[in-house]
């Protein structure tokens, strides 16, 4: 049978091909192969499901194994509602298949992420605003990176809380040339000459809102070193962008902005300055600009300082530029004008208002962490024991938050959660630990 | 108004379909036509001008009478007063391109013969145009050439004002007529900049793979060590490596360097010899650890024995009797020209060609290199 | 040809021409912000249903930000006509763009992401059993396919995955007390993110230029290996689609010397169950799944990739990884493991659609795409090469895609590959040039996945005769290219000058229109 993947696997339009190529067999074609390096047996992979209706049963056999609960997970990743529209326009063919062609026939995909990286920079208040990274993991790393080119220095001081996975992230990426200074809780933060940056998170790691911004900026712009901030651009209906408090670079995760978690496949990183020449340099990433065409009143697309590799004297640390989360990019453009500034607005008062909300309700229960600090979507309970809660909270079909020790468990509330959910959590948690 | 001067060396080109290896000097020219050798060059500028006109219709072509020019553009055009002899030789040249010194653009169509003369001209006027050659001749190694005459009109269409130096090399003919390739640097032009299209680029593809001359020449220098001297060759990449260094060292002599300590802000370093003759280069390489420091001359791979023959046999030996090595410099694209061929070694003396073959080490950006084979000149083209 | 009042309607209708008349999309779409009225909007939000908070003065958003305020049809039909404006592999013979492995993405195995869209990374393991067994699955399968014994599928693409390669070595040799290897080995056909990912990592990179058949030089690798080598990183068959038959020495050279063997097998799809990456010797190789396993190119990502390693560098992998504990599918963190890649497990969603597709074809099928993968580039290359103007160095059989060059066309007509491309666009087909430098002059790279027929084949080719064919005829008239496209010829001088560069539209705002009326 000629699968229906594989139009010239038929016999006859093979043989034909075969002829008009003058070869025997497709065994020519592998001629400079050596045997010994020949496979000799077929590959031992199980039977196929060559018809679509096997292949469905089979996929929804394994998929029916996947359970679902009310979620107040968070951590990284975060269950958001995504209008319908963004899926509408991501699953696209026209987007969803393809890759990367010219400016011209590829159009579309151009002036998509051009909007996607201009409404970023509305959001952010910066000008250049690259072209989605893999993850918020790699825009953190490469904004250090970047910040370590620009000043020629080669030390960054992490002053928030982060993730452990984070942190992982960084010294992975960081290390080998870049030493990595971890500002220690309720200390004085102390940086000198040698640093690069400061790294700030926010919300943090417990959700907690950075309100010493400003402070911060003047700190590290004293010592000749930048303010770069990660920050979840989901909070900036509200939130002040950072540029507004001097930072130099910001970056972070768009997972937030219309996409699904897909456990763990949502995320898409951005990367942000102004419009500073010397910094725009040590963008690794693509950047997309208006140019003009042949006819008047066409807007062209293009990449803007394609070279800029080439002309930045550090060449240390070069990044590499490859296929990452591009689709997300578009995805999150539509996501931002279906919200427009109303819309943001409105999210960043529901989620703060609903998130200051659980932490009273659940404030009667258990000791919540941080609570005279501002929240966003997150925060920190402490509890006998984490595995217990959670385990009695999954009883009670909730996924309760992620234990980020044994006493520690960080819960997440979104525009998702109505004020029901979070009562029923705090029942439940009341009932759990009772 | 854009203003295109168009300088024709009518008999660039002659030998080469006669196996001449070129047409240098009027014998030669009487050899080829004797052979049965006709002009090409006046077709091949001719397509180059008509390329131009077509897609700038308001630029202005100025040139001199007859073959070196007029009989090449259909178009109408302006003429200088400039008489050529009947048989045109290098003088010619170099009194064309003075009487149309104040073009935007001048456009010359042979080869790396012509390139020189044109060089010479410009190098003694007061405001040089920018220069563009029309590839028509036996040897085309310059860097001032377009690809092609079509691309030569198209290059001078596009042009904005934006030059950047290009090299000008030659081979010695007589040399050349033996079997032997020699080239040699005289000096650069400024050529249009042409702008790499921006089409061709896909999402998957880092741009991190051409190393550049500053790039190159940041790494010769983090590969320095104090207290051995360094032989810089002649040419531009050698010329940003003295660069990098704080230093200002010669185009086209051999100078010699040492690097400064390490410290912040540069590393500096000291010119202990400029533009070097052979035996002051051997003084100055006895005494101590060196090690020599050269890029590619030309489109054959030339590394030694092409305008740095200053860097003798003994040079060579003493070089590596002090343990000090051979590194050359040159950017990946200049390597991939050479189409898997090997650099090349001609010192004069095929014993220390001989020892020199085998792979080198080519620094091609910073903290990038390659391992490129070199042999002797005379084996590579004994064949 | 039709003066007003003569009849065009006479069946049978005309046959086609030989090349398609196509025209993408023209839409004459305004930049979003355009089409912003105040008070409108897209989506309505939850209210609160709870007290606001109000916020200290120091993080309080002052402006609002100026987003477009549209409502929802006109976002929806702005977007689609920004979709209509692109042109992805379900709509053309997607060939031309060589060494991405552009084949057809089963819409049936979309339904399968979407089944897992709302699960959270962070859910407890047994909630998440059929993620976790799809997981292993596929492990194990691409672990028979390139013959290591453990797979991470957490990179996010093939680079990503070339740098988690890196990121094991590195870690390898400093847990046996050899972190003074500092260089690493590639060749110049090997995809640079190879070099450039060794040079993130911190590594000196030594780049193997071709010989005169096109091959890398092992003389040239003998000279370069040492105990400073920490890795030889190569694509085989290199981007010109020629297998190394030396490859084994190669990897034997380096393991000589104490160094690791690496393969980038994104070029992996016309070998499938034909050699394997560990039979050859080496300690670790990646898959690009958005290219050998199908999942779509979404644009540029997101895409995944698969890091295949032997035993011995098993305990560095990325963590996690999935193991089967008591029939259950648990979580681990390998022992010495480089930590995280990128967020969580992977990118899930293809990595379900990369399983469903292998599991649609099973070792059979997979035999079978390759052969056909094959077997369509060399009659690709037969079609090719009848193009007077074109050529294909080197003049070998190829494996799954080739290097041509239009050096010939070009130095007859002054017109240059990339024009050609442009204008092969006009009807209806991308094109590739080539990575930087371009070794072989004037290049174009075309890659025939199983996906396409004869007739793909055989029209892709006479689109490529038809534009060479114009170029002999009116080289000005190839170079003005495009026509048939959503816009013109795009004069990119702008985007190298800072003072007009535009990379968001408030950058735009500020250099062009603020002041101009």
């Amino acid at each position: 049978m000629t699968h229906p993947y594989i139009p010239n696997a038929e016999p006859g339009v093979r043989a034909e091909m075969l002829a008009a190529v003058g070869a025997e067999s497709v065994e020519e074609f592998y001629a400079d192969i050596p045997a010994d390096l020949r496979l000799a047996r077929p590959l031992n992979l199980p039977e196929p499901f060559v018809s679509e209706p096997d292949l469905v049963r089979h996929m929804e056999g394994l998929l029916a194994k996947n359970q679902r609960a009310l979620s107040f997970l968070g951590h990284g990743a975060y269950a958001h509602y995504v209008p319908a529209v963004c899926d509408e326009v991501n699953t696209r063919s026209e987007f969803l298949t393809a890759y990367a062609g010219e400016p011209y026939e590829d159009h579309g995909r151009f002036q998509a992420l051009f909007e996607y990286v201009s409404m970023m920079g509305e959001l952010l208040e910066m000008d250049v605003v690259n072209v989605p990274t893999y993850d918020g993991f790699q825009a953190a790393g490469t904004a250090i990176r970047m910040a370590c080119r620009y000043t020629g220095r080669n030390r960054v001081l992490v002053h928030s809380a982060i993730s452990a996975d984070l942190m992982s992230k960084l010294r992975d990426f960081l290390s080998h040339d870049i030493d990595i200074v971890t500002g220690a809780a309720g200390t004085e933060v102390e940086v000198d000459d040698s640093f690069a940056a400061i790294f700030v998170e926010t919300p943090d790691v417990f959700g907690r809102v950075e309100t010493r911004g400003r402070e911060l900026a003047d700190l590290a712009h004293a010592h000749g070193a930048l303010l770069v901030v990660s920050t979840d651009p989901i909070s900036l209906g509200v939130l002040a962008p950072p540029a507004a408090y001097g930072a130099d670079i910001v970056c972070g995760d768009i997972q937030s902005l219309g996409m699904h978690p897909s456990y763990g496949g949502g995320h898409a990183g951005y990367i942000a300055t102004h419009d500073h020449q010397p910094l725009v340099a040590e963008f690794p990433s693509r950047l997309f600009g208006i140019a003009p065409t042949k006819v008047p009143g066409e807007y062209g697309f293009g990449d803007v300082y394609y070279d800029r590799t080439s002309f930045a004297h550090r060449e240390e640390g070069k990044e590499w530029v490859g296929t990452a989360s591009a689709l997300w990019g578009i995805t999150a453009g539509v996501y931002l004008a279906l919200m427009g500034p109303q819309g943001m607005k409105e999210l960043g008062e529901t989620v703060l208002a609903r998130t200051r909300y659980a932490m009273d309700a659940l404030g009667a229960h258990v000791t919540v962490l941080h609570g005279g600090d501002v929240h966003f979507r997150e925060f920190a309970i402490e509890v006998p024991s984490a595995r217990e809660l959670l385990d009695g909270l999954r009883e009670r079909d909730i996924f309760g938050g992620v234990a980020l020790d044994d006493r520690t468990v960080l819960v997440c509330v979104t525009e998702c959660h109505s004020i029901d959910d979070i009562d029923r959590l705090a029942a439940a948690v009341k009932e759990v630990l009772a | 108004m854009f203003t295109v001067g168009l300088v024709v060396n009518p008999v660039a080109g002659l030998g080469g379909a006669v196996g001449l290896k070129g047409s240098d000097g009027a014998d030669v020219q009487r050899e080829a036509r004797a052979r049965g050798a006709a002009p090409r060059s006046g077709e091949r500028a001719a397509v180059a001008v008509r390329t131009l006109l077509s897609r700038r219709p308001d630029a202005r072509i100025v040139t001199v009478p007859g073959a070196m020019g007029e009989h090449s553009v259909s178009a109408p055009h302006d003429l200088v007063r400039h008489q050529p002899r009947a048989a045109t030789t290098s003088s010619d040249t170099r009194a064309a391109v003075a009487a149309l010194a104040g073009v935007d653009l001048l456009l010359f169509a042979g080869g790396d013969g012509t390139a020189r003369d044109v060089l010479d001209a410009v190098s003694g006027l007061a405001t040089a145009p920018p220069v563009l050659g029309i590839p028509a001749g036996v040897k085309v190694y310059s860097g001032c050439f377009a690809l092609s005459p079509a691309t030569a009109g198209f290059v001078a269409a596009a042009f904005d004002g934006t030059t950047t130096p290009a090299e000008v090399v030659d081979l010695d003919e007589d040399l050349y007529r033996r079997g032997a390739v020699s080239p040699r640097l005289y000096g650069s032009l400024a050529v249009p900049a042409v702008r790499a299209a921006l089409s061709g680029r896909k999402t998957g593809s880092s741009a991190t793979s051409e190393g550049t001359v500053e790039g190159i020449a940041r790494e010769a220098v983090a590969k320095m060590r104090p207290g051995t001297r360094y032989v810089l060759g002649p040419g531009a990449t050698t010329m940003a490596v003295g660069r990098e260094l704080g230093l200002s060292t010669t185009l086209l002599g051999v100078d010699v360097v040492e690097r400064g300590g390490a410290g912040f802000g540069g590393v500096g370093g000291i010119v202990a010899g400029a533009d070097v003759s052979e035996a002051e280069l051997f003084a100055l390489v006895s005494g101590g650890p060196a090690a020599l420091v050269l890029s590619v001359i030309g489109g054959q791979g030339f590394v030694l024995g092409r305008g740095n023959q200053q860097v003798s046999p003994r040079v060579v030996d003493a070089v590596r009797d002090g343990g000090g090595e051979l590194i050359v410099l040159a950017t990946q694209q200049k390597l991939a020209a050479l189409g898997g061929r090997p650099l090349l070694a001609d010192t004069g003396d095929e014993e220390t060609d001989t020892k020199l073959s085998g792979h080198v080490r080519v620094i091609t950006g910073y903290r990038e290199s390659t391992i490129y084979r070199i042999c002797p000149a005379s084996k590579e083209f004994s064949s | 040809m039709s003066a007003s009042g003569e009849s065009f309607a006479q069946l049978p209708v005309a046959p086609k021409p030989p090349v398609r008349r196509f025209h993408q999309a023209r839409w004459d779409e305004p930049i979003i912000f355009e089409l912003s009225q105040p008070g409108r909007r897209g989506v309505a939000v939850p209210e609160p249903g709870a007290p606001a908070v109000e916020l200290p003065e120091s993080v309080r958003r002052e402006r609002a930000p100026k987003l477009p305020e549209m409502s929802q049809p006109h976002v929806l039909r702005h977007y689609l006509r920004l979709s209509q404006e692109n042109l992805g592999f379900d709509l053309n013979i997607d060939v031309g763009q060589g060494t991405c492995t552009m084949k057809y993405s089963p819409k049936v195995n979309d339904g399968f992401a979407k089944a897992i869209a709302d699960l959270h990374p962070r859910q407890p393991e047994d909630s998440v059993q059929g993620v976790l067994e799809i997981y292993a699955r596929m492990e194990s399968m691409l672990a028979e396919i390139s013959g290591m014994s453990r797979v991470s599928l957490q990179p996010g693409s093939g680079s990503a995955a070339i740098y988690a390669n890196i990121a094991m070595i590195r870690a390898y040799h400093a847990a046996n007390g050899e972190g003074h290897r500092d260089q690493v080995i590639t060749t110049i056909f090997s995809h640079p993110s190879n070099a450039a990912c060794a040079k993130t990592a911190g590594y000196e990179v030594i780049t193997l230029m071709p010989n005169a058949d096109g091959q890398p030089d092992i003389e040239a690798l003998r000279a370069a290996v040492g105990p400073r080598t920490a890795a030889l990183m190569i694509t085989n068959p290199e981007d010109t689609g020629i297998f190394n038959p030396r490859i084994k020495e190669f990897v034997d050279l380096v393991h000589s010397v104490g160094g690791l063997a690496c393969y980038d097998q994104a070029n992996a799809n016309g070998i499938l169950g034909i050699t394997r990456a560990r039979d050859a010797g080496f300690d670790l190789c990646h898959f690009n799944l958005h290219k050998t396993f199908s999942t779509p190119h979404m644009c540029g990502g997101p895409a995944a990739g698969a890091s295949g390693v032997s035993e011995a560098l098993a305990p560095f992998l990325p963590g996690p990884v999935v193991e089967a504990h008591d029939g259950r599918f648990i979580l681990k963190y390998p022992e010495k493991s480089v930590g995280k890649i990128r967020p969580f497990l992977g990118v899930t969603q293809n990595i379900v659609r990369a399983y469903a597709w292998i599991m649609a074809l099973g070792g059979d099928g997979l035999r079978t795409v390759a052969e056909t993968a094959a077997l369509n580039n060399n009659y690709l290359m037969h079609k090719i090469l009848q193009i007077p103007g074109a050529s294909a160095p080197w003049g070998r059989r190829r494996i799954e895609q080739a290097r041509y060059s239009w050096q010939q066309l070009s130095e007859e007509t002054g017109v240059h590959s990339e024009e050609i491309g442009v204008r092969a666009a006009d009807f209806g087909v991308h094109y590739w040039t080539s990575h930087h430098p371009y070794l072989v002059p004037e290049p174009f790279t075309l890659e025939p996945t199983e996906s396409y027929s004869k007739e793909d084949l055989d029209e892709y080719a006479a689109i490529l005769a038809h534009v060479a064919e114009e170029a002999r005829r009116d080289p000005e008239f190839v170079k003005g290219a495009p026509y048939n496209q959503t816009v013109h010829k795009i004069d990119m001088t702008s985007l190298d000058d800072p003072d007009q560069w535009a990379p968001t539209w408030r950058a735009y705002v500020r250099k062009h229109l603020s002041g101009k009326g």
